[in-house]
């Protein structure tokens, strides 16, 4: 890993979102503060009103997601902070914003469910929701941090990704990395890459909210400078008026898809750790990759040949990367704070071209590298045996 | 210094042990320019419950944030002192409240008792600088950090009018910990 330098902060995971949020140029934050998230609420109340931004703190989730909604249409870099019980609300309006191509991220800051679950208790059990969490056949763009400094990264990446191609971003945490904190490094203004939504150059009376350029994403007249606009929860033309026509219907939804998936080698990011000669992997995402790391090296220690394949990118899955790994490997593991959700895009990933095994923990504590390491252990001993 | 050093700072919500924890992370990863993670486990009440904050402290990139063994305890009730005990590496430390926990472990251990809680009601008239002082005897008895990075951590994470007082607790920690050390030296 590298090391730090420039202007060094110790900051917690919520912390650092704030700060990645303000250097993405986030401008707008509707909430219901709810824990392990809130301190993203709490510092954006603090950081937005001194930059001529707004924050409100919502009568519900509901209202939050639709107030981000309509400030990004009005043009503003839009930020809501939530949790499970509150991820579960947001759905509605989360589809709204997929269908109209509305820029905006949604923190999930994930703790112990179902339900109210475990308030203060860590938990990777929203990996499935993110997916696929709100209804219709919908793409989505998630990411998972794994330390306090990649939660200002990628979320400035949430947020160019979100501008670039037009679709809400989920910021996956965990409980252990939004509340823990490390060394991070603030960079200056000038060294962040900021991406703005495609705006239109041509005048208002030739312009089409959702007809696309050859690139597949249509430019974003902010709703109010002259524009004509219309947006709606339908399926809709280019002028975004409700169609029945199944042409229209069938372009749309594949648009939709392909703007995603015609640049996933631009969305997927992802790590490689002691891979190059290694017969296990250990495929890990979010506090769990933290585990993972030492169970290597301990691993590497005892002569065994592991090294990790560590996820930035969650959706749109990594499928190629993981299936070449598993012609490389005979075994791969997925630990993972649930009973088994990201193993099952491995799986299929693989294609039955090695072993993928679960390890899955699920009792509100962060999976710890002893326990990995002894799982590596069980699963080698199996191969022995057969 | 150990590649690596974990403490486990343990007792109930309300004691200060997380804000103890940042304050030594703070100690560690800013002014003694180290590697630092702080973690915190705690309950969804305000008040009470099982409080627990650890920090790891490490020359190299801190891959696992958590304790897995801790070099150092600090243990402000008895329910956490007989929970967190096991967890202890067999040459830590444990540092208790003589007062608050009242049956010490059997242990081979170093054990540092000090009526912390008391002594800062005596002195400064608040038991809500005992986080303080523990962290002052922690880190005179350890070294774990500089003493002046600890002492430039407690002024930039405490609040503006508490600093004072906060400083003092932090000296007395000190003072404690030579004094404690003295007397380990005496039963030998």
């Amino acid at each position: 890993m590298n090391k730090l330098k420039g202007n060094i902060k110790l900051l917690q995971g919520n912390e650092a979102c704030v700060e990645g949020a303000i250097l993405a140029g986030v401008r707008f934050f509707a909430g219901y503060p709810i824990t392990p998230s809130s301190e993203i609420a709490e510092g954006m109340a603090r950081r937005l009103p001194r930059l001529g931004g707004k924050f409100v703190q919502m009568e519900d989730e509901i209202a939050s997601m639709a107030a981000v909604i309509g400030a990004s249409v009005v043009g503003l870099k839009s930020l809501t902070a939530t949790s499970g019980p509150g991820m579960c609300l947001k759905q509605e309006n989360l589809g709204f914003a997929i269908t109209n191509e509305i820029p905006c991220v949604v923190v999930n800051a994930q703790r112990g469910g179902p339900s109210t679950g475990l308030p203060t208790k860590p938990s990777q059990g929203d990996m499935m929701q993110a997916r696929w969490g709100t209804h219709g056949d919908h793409p989505i763009i998630a990411l998972a941090p794994s330390t306090v400094n990649e939660i200002l990264t990628l979320t400035i990446k949430a947020f160019n990704f979100s501008e670039k191609y037009r679709i809400p971003v989920i910021l996956l945490l965990d409980e252990v990395i939004a509340h823990m904190r490390e060394k991070v490094e603030i960079p200056a203004p000038e060294d962040v890459e900021i991406v703005n939504r495609k705006k239109p150059t041509i005048p208002p009376e030739e312009y089409l909210p959702f007809k696309p350029d050859e690139d597949g994403i249509p430019p974003m007249a902010n709703f109010g400078e002259g524009y004509r606009y219309h947006i709606t929860g339908l399926i809709h033309n280019y002028k975004g008026l409700p169609t029945s026509n199944s042409q229209e219907i069938d372009a749309f939804i594949r648009r939709l898809h392909n703007k995603i998936q015609k640049n996933i080698k631009d969305i997927l990011i992802y790590e490689e750790y002691l891979l190059e000669d290694a017969d296990t992997a250990l495929i890990a995402y979010g506090s769990v990759v933290r585990a993972a790391e030492r169970t290597v090296k301990l691993a590497r220690k005892e002569g065994l040949k592991v090294g990790l394949l560590k996820l930035l990118t969650i959706w749109p899955f990594c499928f190629e990367e993981v299936n070449r790994l598993a012609q490389q490997v005979d075994l791969i593991i997925v630990p993972e704070m649930n009973l088994g959700q990201i193993v099952l895009e491995v799986e299929r990933a693989a294609q039955g071209k090695c072993r993928v095994v679960p390890y899955g923990r699920v009792d509100g504590e962060l999976i710890n590298p002893i326990e990995i390491l002894g799982k590596v252990q069980e699963e080698k001993n199996n191969e022995d045996c057969n | 210094m150990k590649e690596r050093v974990e403490i486990c700072l343990s007792g109930s919500g309300g004691q200060g042990l997380i804000l103890a924890g940042i304050v030594l992370a703070e100690a560690a990863g800013i002014y003694d320019e180290k590697e630092a993670v702080q973690t915190q486990s705690y309950g969804p009440e305000a008040r009470g419950g099982a409080s627990r904050s650890e920090v790891v402290i490490s020359n190299d990139t801190i891959d696992y944030p958590k304790v897995i063994k801790s070099d150092i305890l600090l243990a402000l009730t008895q329910t956490a002192c007989d929970k967190y005990v096991k967890n202890l590496n067999k040459d830590g430390i444990l540092v208790t409240d003589s007062t608050l926990v009242t049956e010490v472990p059997t242990i081979s251990n170093k054990i540092y008792l000090f009526p912390i809680a008391e002594t800062a009601q005596k002195k400064f008239g608040t038991k809500l600088v005992t986080n303080i002082i523990s962290l002052g005897i922690i880190v005179g008895l350890t070294g774990v950090v500089s003493q002046e990075a600890i002492q430039k951590a407690v002024g930039s994470k405490v609040p503006v009018k508490a600093k004072e007082v906060n400083r003092k607790a932090l000296l007395l920690g000190f003072d404690i910990a030579k004094d404690l050390k003295a007397k380990k030296q005496e039963s030998k």
